[in-house]
């Protein structure tokens, strides 16, 4: 399992969570973190590497109303369209210099 | 084409670096794909085998950033990771010769291979190339009098990638040429010896990423950095407008027939801040950079295109969030 949740949060309801993604670093959880922070109902979206030699990656979101993990799917949601979009162009962008 | 005025700005001031007035930081807007989707342009200003330059723009800096870590760190290539040494007599160690050979970038497609498991003692035709690097130098029967050259004392004295062979296990001949997958440059110099030294290697790479190791990386350099921009506010003439042209990178700055100085090109300006010193001018100028136009320079190691790179990096961004959603979605 790549993702896994941190303890402490069980009594607070489920718009706060720590999540532990393994084998992640910096690359995923600030473009994940920019989107995240961005959205209407979020109150803190943050994400640390809490020690360099270790491949982990804690991603801390707080809500006022949706549940956390709800917001981190839809962040994921986000960020893979924005990358399908990037490649759309790239690739239409980069045929066009082509043809010239 | 955005207004000029919707760009944000940083300004880049004589003692500090202030963002423009009236910018909050592009942090406070709320996300909306379909508006980045208006905002967002790609434009490729050169691109050849080895290198290309294109601008991301109207992008946040965390994908900026993200795409650029993507292609340092996380794109597969192939490289030299095993070296089995039956004969090294030469003045350089083992584990050096080792160490250089794994630098070697190799033309291999990393696409047609797969991740070799890392319990896996033997290679398949799948996850492998073999190489082996067998040559040994010895002194020239037929060398000319008087002549103290070592090209013309011994034969073999440098050995170069060019001597590296591949040698194709299972049904891999039938799948590539020779010349796509060895050394990219058949010029690198591996080692120098004298008559009696010997080489016999042999060679095995396989597929890996940046993260592992340096040599896996497909790109010599990927960076990117903010658009600069230069606005005069008062006109500029005569021996300032030459003093004016100095302090910027060449062809930046032009100066017309009336000797008056106008901004020709701000693109590749060094953004060395020379202006500040000379009291005359530097109230003339205002030095910026636009905070959301990246200018990208990839270049290859020579196993992929740089746009090739690029697409993979991005596919990999997705493709990591693509599985995440699958993990999360049985929680």
């Amino acid at each position: 399992m790549k993702i896994s949740e941190l303890p402490g949060d069980e009594d607070s309801g489920a718009t706060c969570r720590t999540y532990v993604f393994q084998n992640e670093s910096h690359t995923l959880g600030n473009a994940l973190k920019c989107i995240i922070n961005r959205y209407e109902d979020v109150q803190f979206c943050g994400y640390t590497v809490p020690h360099p030699a270790e491949a982990k990656m804690h991603f801390r979101i707080q809500t006022y109303e949706t549940p956390a993990l709800e917001v981190l799917k839809r962040g994921l949601k986000d960020l893979q369209k924005v990358c399908d979009h990037t490649i759309d162009l790239f690739e239409k962008e980069v045929k066009e210099f082509n043809k010239i | 084409m955005p207004k000029l005025e919707d760009k944000p700005r940083v300004i880049l001031e004589e003692f500090r670096v202030k963002n423009a007035p009236d910018d909050y930081g592009m942090a406070d807007e709320k996300w909306n794909f379909k508006k980045f989707v208006k905002k967002f342009r790609i434009v490729i200003v050169r691109m050849d085998n080895s290198e290309m330059e294109f601008d991301l723009i109207g992008i946040q800096p965390a994908f900026a950033n993200a795409f650029r870590r993507l292609m340092l760190s996380e794109v597969p290539s192939m490289a030299i990771e095993k070296v089995m040494i039956k004969n090294n007599t030469s003045i350089i160690q083992d584990e050096v010769l080792a160490h250089r050979l794994g630098l070697i970038p190799l033309k291999a497609d990393p696409k047609l291979f797969e991740y070799r498991a890392e319990d896996s003692t033997d290679g398949t035709e799948f996850d492998t190339l073999e190489f082996t690097l067998k040559i040994k130098c010895s002194a020239n029967k037929s060398q000319p009098k008087d002549s103290f050259r070592a090209e013309d004392l011994y034969e073999n004295h440098s050995v170069y990638s060019s001597s590296i062979k591949w040698h194709p296990i299972g049904n891999q001949a039938s799948v590539h040429k020779e010349t796509e997958v060895g050394p990219v440059h058949s010029d690198i110099l591996i080692s120098k010896m004298r008559p009696g030294h010997e080489l016999d290697l042999h060679l095995v790479a396989v597929k890996g990423i940046g993260k592992d190791h340096a040599k896996f990386s497909p790109v010599a350099t990927a960076s990117y950095r903010l658009l600069p921009e230069i606005t005069l506010t008062r006109e500029v003439t005569g021996g300032e407008a030459t003093l004016l042209q100095s302090c910027f990178s060449p062809c930046v700055i032009g100066i017309d027939s009336d000797g008056r100085a106008f901004v020709r090109d701000a693109r590749y300006d060094s953004c060395s801040r020379n202006v500040y010193r000379y009291d005359s001018i530097k109230d003339a100028v205002v030095l910026s950079r636009i905070r959301n136009h990246f200018i990208f320079n990839v270049e290859s190691v020579g196993a992929m295109l740089p746009s090739v790179i690029f697409v993979e990096a991005v596919k990999i961004l997705r493709d990591k969030c693509k599985s995440l959603l699958d993990d999360l979605n049985n929680f």
